[in-house]
């Protein structure tokens, strides 16, 4: 059995390893020493959504075909009428396919966290603007080991959805649009509230004051929402402004709008100073404070970890479903 | 060695066919006593019919005392019907032709004679069964 | 010996009945024919009997176990699906090398003699294969298993005439040489009457009748005679069929004794009549039309 399911999986296997070699030699040859990186802006794109769009492509291309293959041309069959059952038969299938898949998203995941370290320190330290610290959703999803994870639960999930669909083409778009709810629901949904965000009461002072957004009214700019400056490399899930009662404000109280520098003068005058510390004051004294809450870069590990648990617990459920299911394909 | 053949439109089943093909060929002076009847597995390859029919052929014609089967060696012919037959033959086809003049002269066609011969025949057979 | 025993077996598919009520005894040794019209249940019952269908009511016992219960269980029924599949991308040697590996009873040199026979060239693809020459490599397959019982679904439908005498010729040989028991299903009488020494007749979804070949053929007789009411008949005629013309009467009876009334002109029916006044009748006759063993 091991034979013929290696015979089946391994052009697809050899032809996604050849290209994770390729993709392995180019990374290793430009990796960026120190900033600035804005010239690697096109690498750091390309490697991101390679590692995003690997576990997809193994599901569809890998997890799919194997079930419907067998069923559009019938030679389940075949190989359910020889000395093995067909669980026996999924079992094998799934011991080769799944560990092919999981040390692909891996390794490439590894070059990538790799190439990529010195950005990210950078972005981590708050040095490196255009690029966001790898504990934000869309960088943690191409870093580390959770791309082990998706890439497990994507190619069961090919698996399933081929033995509930039997046909290729249906199959492998309903196997990428589940997927990619998936993947998009957990980061949304989940992942926030696997470690609880550490909350922080900040006080509004001029100094804590990263910037106020402001919108054009029909008498000048109106003030939308503040922003206080927050952790480096953090994952901020929330930065607004509550009242005395915790209540997020929206929209803010009119007297924010005393806050705001002058519009061209630079550098500040001392009175315009002192106009804007006495108009946070004011604000304190209403009791307004700036909620915050994130993730802060120390998670970055614990949430991987926790991500790989999440997806492997995803995709043994989704494995046992198949088994159960497989008794009654014919 | 005698080799069987089958007709799709005899109107007998295969293995009927078997028992009057090694009947004919015995009659015919094809087959004497000692010769081998063709093993079941080459009749089987040959023809593309179930053994079962093959056996049981034989086993008629074995019940019948006309061949013996030797365990692992084959079948073999252990009597004869020429020997009988062909001297009786002569008077027979005789009174034969006697009966087809005397049906001619009443006036029946071949086609006539034939289906009075079978219907007769088939019903005096049956009632021999019965 | 019963290779395949069936209870109240039924399969449905949504919300239609594929197979019902099918009770059914095939002894060993023996080779069954299916017969039936297209969508009359014989390719459910086929997989029933090979496990790739679950039974939605009843029960089948096939070489005494439940089918697809086990690798003992699948080593003992050979199956050998309509359209002979085969791995278009695997070569012929490979498809040997799956056998071999797939089943512990394989005979190797069986399977190979048979390959070197049919003339088929190891390194081919079996994509690559004539229609007939991928149902032998199917049923070379089958056979090189070593089953117990080979279950074929229209074996031959696809090959021509010299290609079907072939693969006939090789699965009877098999049947001589190993003892296999085959059911097999066709819609080819003349191949059936040739194979087969038992019969099994399917109509929408039920058994019509069961039993020995020779048996059937010696208990049906068709009796012409001048018009009058079948309801006449002595009891232990059943009628299969009827046909009246504004002076004759032709029936089709089962029956086990000789028919003595002098009217009837009795005639013999050969595998096909009989098929056919089965499949044309599929409701007609008097109830208690039970199966022969």
């Amino acid at each position: 059995m091991t034979w013929l399911t290696w015979r089946q999986l391994r052009f697809p296997v050899l032809s996604v390893y050849g290209a994770l070699a390729l993709a392995g030699v180019v990374l290793a040859a430009s990796r960026p020493a120190r900033g600035p990186f804005g010239d690697q802006e096109l690498l750091y794109m390309g490697s991101l959504l390679a590692v995003l769009l690997l576990p997809a492509v193994l599901g569809v291309f890998w997890g799919v075909p194997m079930i419907t293959r067998e069923l559009e041309t019938g030679t389940h069959n075949l190989v359910w009428n020889q000395s093995v059952t067909r669980s026996r038969w999924l079992a094998v299938k799934l011991g080769i396919g799944l560990p092919a898949a999981a040390v692909a998203a891996g390794v490439l995941s590894l070059v990538v966290s790799w190439w990529a370290d010195p950005i990210d320190t950078a972005a981590g330290l708050d040095t490196e603007r255009s690029f966001e610290p790898r504990v934000t959703p869309l960088v943690f999803a191409v870093r580390g080991i959770a791309p082990i994870g998706y890439a497990a639960f994507a190619f069961v999930l090919g698996i399933a959805v081929a033995i509930l669909v039997r046909r290729t083409v249906t199959a492998m778009a309903v196997t990428l649009v589940v997927y990619a709810a998936v993947q998009l629901a957990v980061p949304l949904a989940v992942r926030p509230h696997v470690l609880p965000p550490v909350g922080e009461s900040v006080t509004l002072t001029a100094r804590t004051i990263a910037g106020i957004q402001t919108e054009p009214g029909p008498d000048g700019d109106v003030p939308e929402s503040l922003k206080v400056f927050t952790p480096a490399g953090a994952w901020v899930l929330a930065n607004e402004t509550v009242d005395a009662n915790g209540a997020a404000v929206r929209p803010l109280p009119a007297a924010v709008g005393h806050c705001l520098p002058p519009a061209q003068t630079d550098p500040i005058t001392l009175p315009e100073l002192d106009r804007i510390r006495a108009c946070f004051a004011g604000l304190d004294d209403l009791g307004y404070r700036q909620h915050l809450a994130y993730q802060p870069a120390s998670r970055f590990w614990p949430l991987q970890w926790a991500e790989l648990a999440l997806y492997l617990a995803l995709a043994a459920l989704v494995t046992w479903f198949c088994f159960r299911r497989l008794r009654t394909l014919s | 060695m005698i080799e069987f053949h089958l007709d799709g439109r005899s109107g007998l089943s295969p293995y009927q066919q078997l028992v009057r093909q090694v009947r004919h060929a015995l009659r015919l002076g094809l087959l004497h006593e000692g010769d081998q009847l063709p093993k079941v597995k080459d009749v089987v390859a040959d023809l593309a019919i179930n053994p079962n029919t093959v056996l049981k052929a034989y086993r008629e014609l074995e019940h019948d005392g006309l061949v013996a089967a030797r365990p692992g060696v084959g079948t073999f012919v252990t009597a004869t019907l020429a020997g009988t037959s062909l001297t009786a033959l002569a008077p027979l086809r005789q009174d034969l032709r006697r009966w087809l003049a005397k049906a001619r002269r009443a006036g029946l066609d071949e086609e006539g004679i034939e289906a009075l011969f079978l219907t007769t025949f088939r019903s005096a057979s049956r009632e021999d069964i019965a | 010996m019963t290779v395949l025993s069936a209870r109240g077996l039924g399969k449905k598919y949504k919300r239609c009945w594929a197979l019902t009520g099918c009770t059914l005894d095939v002894p060993a040794g023996h080779v069954t024919g299916l017969v039936g019209p297209n969508g009359a249940g014989k390719s459910t019952l086929l997989g029933l009997a090979a496990g790739m269908l679950a039974p939605s009511s009843g029960t089948i016992e096939v070489c005494g176990g439940v089918p697809g219960s086990g690798p003992a269980q699948l080593a003992k029924v050979g199956f050998v699906a309509q359209n002979a599949p085969v791995y278009a991308n695997l070569t012929v040697e490979e498809h040997l090398r799956l056998g071999a590996r797939l089943n512990p009873g394989w005979d190797d040199g069986l399977a190979r003699a048979r390959i070197a026979r049919i003339g088929l060239d190891p390194a081919l693809a079996a994509g690559k294969l004539s229609g007939g020459q991928r149902a032998q490599l199917a049923l070379t397959l089958g056979i090189a298993k070593r089953p117990e019982l080979l279950l074929l679904d229209e074996p031959v439908a696809s090959l021509d005439p010299l290609a079907r005498r072939e693969f006939l010729q090789d699965l009877m040989e098999a049947v001589a040489e190993h003892g296999l028991s085959v059911v097999m299903s066709s819609h080819l009488v003349a191949d059936l009457e040739r194979v087969c020494d038992r019969l099994v007749v399917l109509v929408d979804s039920r058994v019509r009748i069961a039993g020995e070949v020779d048996d059937l053929l010696a208990t049906h007789r068709r009796l012409t005679g001048p018009r009058r009411d079948v309801d006449t008949l002595p009891g232990d005629q059943q009628v299969v069929s009827v046909r009246h013309t504004d002076r004759q009467t032709t029936v089709l009876v089962r029956t086990e004794a000789p028919i003595l009334d002098p009217s009837w002109d009795v005639g013999e029916l050969d595998l096909e009549d009989l098929i056919l006044a089965y499949l044309t009748n599929p409701g007609a006759g008097r109830p208690g039309l039970e199966v022969v063993r």
